[in-house]
Parts: structure tokens; sequence; C-alpha cells
């Protein structure tokens, strides 16, 4: 069985941590998930960049409407996710229309990506 | 480490920093004095010092600070008025439930225009530039007057003298607290990105390495701040992307011992990759918008600078281009002459020395005016002329590693070296 562990948090506070505080933090998982490498249990891992940095894609319209900022609406629900390996904001947001229109309704928040940690399971790409 | 209910006591700082801005801004707005705001802000974080690791942190840290130094406060001037003592810790046992109700009035929208005009009043135009900026980090960061003073290399005193008048001016001033129209909101937001700038300028120039990282620390959270509160500017998206930008050379700018490194010269190696990502990031959601103003431009610039990670790979047509458009939409001596530089490198020396000659008027106390001058006669052959300009440039120099820089180069030439292109 597959599980995603989402990560919450405030990011005012998170991204206000000192080099030193945030280094401190990433030593402590780093702690937690060296047995689990181990143990062949730990899938991709990553941190995004902030909220800011954000541009949301609602697909509730045609054509799909590309607004500033993350995903603020709380009717839908996080469904899933993709990882993308893009140039740019446009060339991901090409790839979030063909996306759309193969999916239409709700939205595709896009996110940068801070710190991409790939499959760490035995076998995996 | 001391930590009570999932909390710690950096996670407490690093809350009530953080909620900082908002909390100040709303309780300034009640009270509509910004030392009773400021007061009633500090009493806040006292209690949730005691309060947060006995009941753990709340769910919204900024709402439960507003509430809290509000009651303090108004029980303050119940208390001035009576004279007499109230009961005070007893009173703290029902937050939890007032809490949920104010967390829920105050979304994003009421903490907008909080924010800007706590941010606005301390950009006064009354005020000089190093006082807006010394206002901004005591009220707004909540630096002490002794922390701001160190950054400002003056005395306690005379720091605590000039945040005084400061506030006394703005005192006498009208503050505006009715709700901005559309076009009101706007010249706030670019006085309040142009003191944010200043802020972070003064932590980037700043000789102490922890006030540098602290001060454009500080900067840089204002400016996402303020973009989460206006999600769709793109000015403000270019300012916090050239900020980011700039920051992620910290490690590289100074060798060790201190001294400035420059651009060609910094090991790219220890530029920040987690801060040039969301700069960048920032930057491509803005220029999205084709309202091109002088933050993004500036950003674009520096994001040119960051996407290449050797010297040799910058694309210096493109930043001669972006140049250009700076030169139409903020005029400026000094824009001119860094564009000198970009077509230098894209265009040759001739070129640029055509477009340097003219800044002389203006530009002759400048070192880097004369430094770009005597590297570009030397790349035409014009030794002489290159050696006076470096001689000016070194006499012109304001730092030990500007002086040394053209120094390295006047060896050169002296020694009959080409000149390096």
């Amino acid at each position: 069985m597959l599980y995603a562990i989402l990560c919450y948090h405030e990011e005012d506070v998170v991204w206000s941590w000192s080099k030193e505080q945030d280094e401190a933090v990433m030593a402590r998982l780093a702690e937690v998930q060296g047995p689990l490498i181990q143990a062949g249990k730990m899938g991709p891992s990553l941190r995004l960049l902030p909220t800011t940095a954000a541009t949301t894609l609602r697909k509730t319209q045609e054509p799909p409407l590309v607004i500033d900022g993350p995903f603020a609406e709380t009717k839908e629900q996080l469904l899933g996710f993709y990882v993308v390996d893009v140039a740019d904001l446009k060339e991901a947001l090409g790839i979030a229309r063909e996306l759309a229109s193969a999916n239409p309704g709700g939205a595709y928040e896009l996110r940068p990506i801070a710190l991409y940690n790939p499959d760490q399971r035995p076998g995996a790409a | 480490m001391n930590e009570v209910g999932g909390i710690d006591g950096a996670w407490i700082e690093g809350a009530l920093l953080a909620a900082r801005p908002r909390a100040v801004g709303a309780l300034l707005r009640y009270f509509r004095d910004l030392d009773l705001a400021e007061e009633a802000f500090q009493d806040a974080c006292l209690r949730a010092l005691t309060a947060w690791p006995k009941n753990g942190p709340p769910r919204d840290p900024a709402a439960w600070l507003i509430l809290v130094g509000r009651n303090a406060a108004l029980d303050g001037v119940r208390r001035r008025a009576r004279q007499a003592p109230l009961p005070e810790d007893d009173r703290l046992s029902d937050l939890e439930d007032a809490e949920t109700p104010l967390a829920e009035r105050l979304d994003d929208s009421h903490y907008r225009d909080d924010v800007l005009r706590l941010l606005f009043i301390c950009c006064h135009p009354a005020l000089p530039k190093t006082q807006q900026v010394a206002l901004a980090l005591r009220i707004v960061a909540g630096l002490t007057v002794a922390q701001i003073a160190r950054a400002f290399l003056v005395t306690d005193t005379a720091m605590e003298q000039r945040i005084t008048r400061a506030k006394a001016k703005i005192g006498k001033a009208e503050v505006p607290f009715a709700s901005p129209d559309a076009h009101e909101r706007a010249e706030r937001l670019s006085a309040v990105s142009a003191m944010i700038y200043l802020v972070f300028n003064e932590g980037y120039s700043a000789g102490d390495g922890d006030y540098r990282q602290r001060l454009c620390g500080d900067a840089i959270r204002l400016g996402r701040l303020l973009l989460r509160l206006f999600p769709t500017e793109a000015e403000i998206m270019g300012l916090v992307a050239l900020m980011l930008l700039q920051h992620s050379r910290l490690a590289a700018r100074f060798d060790g011992a201190g001294e400035i490194v420059l651009l060609d010269d910094q090991d790219r190696g220890r530029w920040d990759g987690k801060l040039i990502a969301e700069g960048l990031a920032l930057i491509e959601k803005a220029l999205r918008h084709r309202q091109p103003g002088p933050y993004q431009l500036q950003a674009a610039i520096a994001a040119l600078h960051a996407r290449a990670t050797r010297q040799e790979e910058t694309d210096w047509v493109q930043i001669d281009l972006l140049y250009a458009v700076l030169e139409r939409v903020q005029p400026s001596p000094v824009v001119t002459l860094n564009r000198a530089v970009a077509v230098s490198r894209a265009r040759g020396p001739g070129p640029a020395l055509a477009m340097v000659e003219p800044l002389a008027a203006t530009l002759s106390g400048y070192f880097h005016f004369h430094g770009l001058r005597g590297a570009l006669l030397w790349q035409l052959g014009q030794r002489d002329a290159a050696r006076i300009a470096f001689d000016k440039a070194i006499a012109l120099a304001q730092s030990t590693a500007e002086a040394a820089h053209i120094r390295r180069n006047l060896d050169r030439l002296l020694a009959g070296a080409e000149a390096p292109r």
C-alpha cells in the first residue's frame, strides 16, 4: 500500500526560520528518514516553495482561468498531484491546460518545488 | 529543548515575529495610537510566552495576539483610570473560545489594509529615508533600538532620538485610518514597496554579517507578506523576486576576510539555490502580466545572472535589452552606466564607451564610472587614457575591495597585458 503524507504548517513561521533553525529541523527529519530508507519504505519526498510563488489554473470554465496565488477555495478537496520537469512556468501551464482539457472542473495549483528527493525504494528509477 | 504542548521557544519566537505586522496593524486600527498599539502587542507577546506552552499554540497566532493585546490595553486604560489593580490571569482561561469568531472575522482582506497602513505610516513623506527605515525596523520588524543603532553604526541614544522624532512627526501628521480607495491603495503600495527595498538595501550594504542576514530577511518577509495580501500585483512579485535573487548571493559576496567579492569573481556554487528558485518563479509569474515596472526589470536582469551557472554563460544581449527598457521606465545615469556594462559584453567596447562618455557630467565623482571607462579604454587600446581613468577610480573607491579590483587591472595594464574581455 502506498500512502502520501501531506505536510501542513504556517508558512510565515517556517519561512522565517533562520538557516540554522531550518537545518536543525532538516537534520532531525533526516534521522527519522534514515531507517525508513534502509527499510525500503521511502518513496519520493519534496518541499514546496511558499504559496506566494504559486499560480492557479481554474478549470471550471473554458478556457481555464489563470489566477495568481494558491488555490484558496475550501469547496473542493485535494485529490492528487503531478510532478513535472519543465523549463519555466509557461511550460508548466501548458501541461496543466492539456490535462484540464482531458479533465475539466476544479483547479490545478502550480507550485514550484524547493527540494525534491527521488524515490528511495530499491529498484525504483 | 524546552518543549511543552508540541511548541518550543524558537517556534514561539518565529510565530510572534511572523504575526507582528498583522497584529500591530490591527491594534493600531483599534487604538489609533502607535505607542498604545505597540505596548498592547508587547503585552500580548509576554502573555503568549506563558499561555502557549501551557495551552498549546493557538490556531491563529495573529488573531490571538490581537484579542489579548486589545484586552490587555483596555485593562491598562481602565486600571489607570481607577488607579486600582485588576485580577489578570484568570481572565485568560476563556480565550480559546473567544478566539474562534475573531479569527473567522479577520481573514486576509481585513489584514490587508491594516498591514498596508502600518507600513505606510513608516514612509511618511516628512520623514527622511533613514528615519523611514529605522521606524519600519522598530515598529514593523520589531528590532530593538539597540539592534537598529548597531545596524546603522550610531549610538543607542542617537537612534532613540531619531525614532522618537520620527514618531512625533507621524503623531502630528494625519494618519489615514479610512480604508483606501483603489488609487490610494496603489500609491500606498508603491511607497511601501520603496520603503521595503530601502530596508533590504540597508541590510545588503551592512558591514556586520548578522545584520545583513537579519535586515534582508526582514525585508523579504515583509515583501512576501505584502504579496500574499496583494497576490496579483506584478511589481510586488518583482520586488520580492529582486530581493530573493540578490540575497541568494549573500554567502558568495564576501570572502573569508569579510571583503566584498564582485559578481564576476563569485563562486556561484555558494549561491542559495532555494532563494533563486523562488525568485525565478516569482519573476516568471510577474512577467505574464506584461506590465513591466522597475522592480520586475531589475529582477529579470538579476534572474539572467542567476540562471548563468558560469559567468561566461551570462546572456548579455538580453540584459542589454532589459536595461534599455529600464532606461525608458526609470531613466537615470546609473542605469545607463549599468547598461553600458552589458553593451560592452554584448556588442564590444566601442558602443559601450559611446554610451558612457556623455555621463561624465553627472557621474564624474562616481567610482564605477571611472572603473568602467578605464576598462573600456584599455580594451580599445587607449592605454594612457585607461591608466588615468583607473587612477581616478581608485581615488573614489568606497571600499578596499573596490580599490583592489581596479588596482589589479591597473597592474596588468602597466605590465603591458592585453585587456580582459
